[in-house]
């Protein structure tokens, strides 16, 4: 009996594989014989009177402020015309990036999609997007950083710019016989160090409140400036192809062997909150932070608040600049609807509106008269001109996620008392090695 | 009689001083095992009142309360504004909807597909399974994060029926769908790996007494093999649903529609410049309470298949 079980197993395999077959045969019948989707609409859809779609992806989802506004623009622009639709999808911000990337792989990115400013150049070069081409007259009118750029072509443009500053407190900085810097004269390097100890001596465990508690972008986003200030930089910006002099010179190291003191000495620390809380509650004097948080410290400090250019380390304050900017994807069928639409948004009225639900800097003059906060004589101007002074914006070069990537591994190991030369060589010797493998970036 | 009694008595208390302070002994020994296994299990509960008391809190209470103990407790400002915060931020009741229907699915299909697998595996003889189970088990050293991308891709790629004007039409790609969330997880090499190792322990008399009375494959499984493996299948059951409910990086590649979304891309919502944390602890105690009633429903059956299994959840 046991003999025979397995032939009844392989007999009844054999029916099972023919049935399958046939289920197969059936299916695939059927399947050839209905047609494809959308086949009978391959002219994208414009061209049988109705709205063409245009699909596009934000990463807006959790922030209702910012959303509300692209919801508006939208419905706005689909009531303007009948040629096109646009569809939005929204994407939580930490999560975007990699749905980016796995659009691209599946060959399926939107027509239109926002990005971060320094991320621009990688998309440009990896193909994911395409050149601009918006009215020139649009383009001219942004801030220079709300433009984002690669080999000399336009390939994006944001609503906003955003701008770091040192918050402090007036009456602190007089009760401690501080200087009030200003943008014509702001703190050197010497006295800003002294104006931490003086403000260490007056209780103040911690005076400075640097951010080094946030991760990822905040990085070189807030302390390559400093860098900059100090006459070093990420990338050698005149051949892109080598970090080797300007993120591991003597200017470098000079400035690292000072941040890593910040921290040794207590002046800087990286416990504490994301965000302004400790400049806030009165534990830390200054507060190295963005105009996001303006607000928040406006109506906690009231007129007490001080708004104040970082300091020159030795070529001149910097800022970092380039925020979220919109651009086309390359598989955009509908190319010439995505500019439409880009063109319809750009207007004063939508610009001051992201401005003033986001607080941040609106990208055009236009618009910064429109906002609440950022005209003349409003209390978030200060912004407005540290962006046009010091804004510097990230190395404009595909390279630049291993930049950012590499440039916060070493900065974070230097903080932590790792040796500053050989911390920073081997940065360079990474971020080089990086750029060698993908053969100069198209440098 | 005295003498009897003098000596009779001492003989009775005895005992009774001994079993008295055996009784003692036992107590301490007892408070001594429970100590430590209370202080471990305060040690695993900390996390846990910390979330949901957290999200009862306004942020700067939450971040002014971290360095004491009043982190533990409902104390200060309390309320529910968080809870409110996180239904105007999120579609929290969609997320968990799509979440639910996504985890039982692959639970409830992954259990049926891999106990077949499993069954044809350690019961049918036919050439080749030793190399097959071998090489089934060889894809576990493969991490998931090393195929994503060209599984999206691939999944991209495969045909799909739709129903466009009330016809059904073919198409191509998965990406934006329930099933894309679900087909590729039903099959998994581990739970297959367990029911061939459980199955195995079956006598084979009982299928060949059941072939006599002439059932077929499919009713030995049916009827014998899978009444008998209830703790194989609770031990995947569970194993597959902390997974399942706890998938982040696939469903955030290739769904991009928020109305398909499950709950653990739904946290990412809440880190914006400034990361909301009162927020985050109150949808954290949301999205956590499902699984929390699931593990005291079935906790006898989770500790048990764990250990079982050998695998830490």
């Amino acid at each position: 009996m046991p003999v025979d079980a397995p032939q009844k197993g392989i007999t009844m395999s054999r029916k099972s594989f023919t049935g399958m077959l046939a289920t197969t045969a059936v299916l695939a019948t059927t399947l050839a014989a209905c047609g494809q989707a959308g086949q009978s609409d391959d002219d994208g859809g414009g061209g049988d009177g109705g709205a063409a779609e245009i699909t596009m992806w934000t990463h807006s989802a959790g922030n209702p402020a910012e959303l509300e506004v692209y919801e508006t623009i939208v419905a706005d622009f689909n009531a303007s015309q009948d040629d096109y639709e646009v569809v939005m999808e929204s994407f939580p911000q930490g999560a975007y990036n990699d749905a980016i990337v796995a659009g691209a792989a599946a060959g399926d990115l939107p027509c239109l999609l926002d990005m971060d400013g320094p991320i621009v150049p990688n998309w440009a070069w990896a193909g994911y997007i395409q050149p601009l081409e918006l009215d020139q007259a649009i383009i001219d009118s942004l801030l220079p950083t709300a433009v984002g750029r690669y080999q000399d072509e336009v390939y994006s443009a944001g609503y906003w710019d955003a701008a770091l500053s040192v918050f402090a407190r007036r009456s602190v900085l007089d009760a401690n016989g501080i200087r009030i810097p200003t943008i014509a004269e702001p703190w050197t390097l010497e006295e800003f160090d002294a104006a931490l100890v003086t403000l260490q001596g007056a209780g103040y465990a911690t005076p400075l409140d640097i951010g080094a508690e946030d991760t990822g972008e905040w990085w070189p986003y807030a302390y390559s400036p400093m860098l900059q200030s100090a006459g070093g930089d990420l990338i050698d910006r005149d051949t892109f192809l080598t970090a080797d002099g300007a993120l591991n010179g003597p200017e470098a190291v000079e400035f690292f062997t000072w941040f890593q003191s910040l921290f040794e000495r207590g002046l800087a620390s990286d416990a504490g909150t994301i965000g302004n809380e400790e400049f806030n509650n009165d534990e830390a004097a200054l507060s190295y932070t963005g105009v996001w948080n303006a607000m928040d410290s406006l109506e906690t400090v009231g007129d007490d608040l001080l708004i104040l250019p970082p300091p020159d380390l030795g070529t001149g304050p910097t800022i970092g600049g380039g925020s979220w900017q919109w651009g086309i994807s390359e598989s955009c069928d509908a190319a010439d609807g995505a500019r439409a639409y880009l063109e319809f948004s750009f207007t004063p009225e939508y610009i001051a509106a992201f401005a003033d639900k986001q607080v941040v800097i609106p990208a055009t003059a236009e618009a910064e008269e429109l906002s609440a906060n950022f005209g003349a004589g409003d209390p978030l101007q200060p912004f407005v001109e540290l962006s046009q002074q010091y804004a510097l914006e990230r190395p404009p070069t595909p390279a630049y996620p291993v930049i950012s990537s590499t440039f916060e591994r070493a900065a974070k190991d230097i903080m932590n008392g790792a040796d500053v030369q050989s911390t920073l060589n081997q940065a360079v010797d990474d971020i080089d090695a990086n750029i060698e493998s993908n053969d100069g970036y198209g440098f | 009689m005295s003498a009897t009694t003098t000596t009779g008595a001492p003989r009775r208390e005895a005992p009774r001083v001994r079993s008295a302070e055996a009784g003692r002994r036992g107590r301490r020994r007892k408070v001594l095992g429970y100590l430590p296994m209370v202080l471990l299990a305060l040690f695993f509960l900390f996390p846990l009142v910390f979330m949901f008391v957290s999200s009862l809190k306004p942020d700067a209470q939450i971040l002014g309360d971290i360095d004491s103990p009043q982190a533990f407790l409902p104390v200060g400002d309390i309320s529910t504004d968080n809870y409110v915060g996180v239904f105007e931020r999120v579609p929290v009741a969609r997320f968990l909807l799509n979440s639910v229907l996504v985890t039982v699915l692959i639970v409830g299909l992954g259990v049926i597909v891999n106990s077949m697998a499993g069954f044809a595996l350690s019961r049918l003889e036919w050439r080749g399974r030793k190399v097959l189970l071998t090489v089934i088990i060889a894809t576990l050293i493969v991490p998931f994060e090393t195929i994503a991308i060209p599984m999206v891709y691939w999944v991209s790629k495969l045909p799909t029926i739709v129903i466009e004007d009330g016809l059904p039409m073919y198409d191509f790609g998965w990406l934006n769908s329930y099933h894309v969330q679900i087909v590729p997880f039903i099959a998994n090499a581990f739970s297959i790996f367990l029911f061939t190792q459980y199955f195995s322990t079956i006598p084979k008399s009982f299928d060949e007494a059941a072939r006599i009375d002439g059932a077929g494959w499919f009713t030995i499984y049916r009827k014998i093999i899978v009444p008998l493996s209830g703790p194989a299948f609770a031990t995947v059951a569970i194993l597959t649903f902390l997974p399942a409910w706890n998938q982040y990086l696939w469903p955030l590649m290739v769904v991009q529609q928020e109305e398909l979304r499950p709950v653990m891309v739904g946290m990412q919502y809440f880190f914006q410049v400034n990361p909301a944390w009162g927020e985050v602890m109150a949808y954290t105690s949301l999205i956590t309470l499902p699984v929390l009633v699931m593990f005291l429903a079935f906790q006898r059956a989770f500790v048990s298949s764990i250990a079982s299994s050998g695998v830490k959840g």
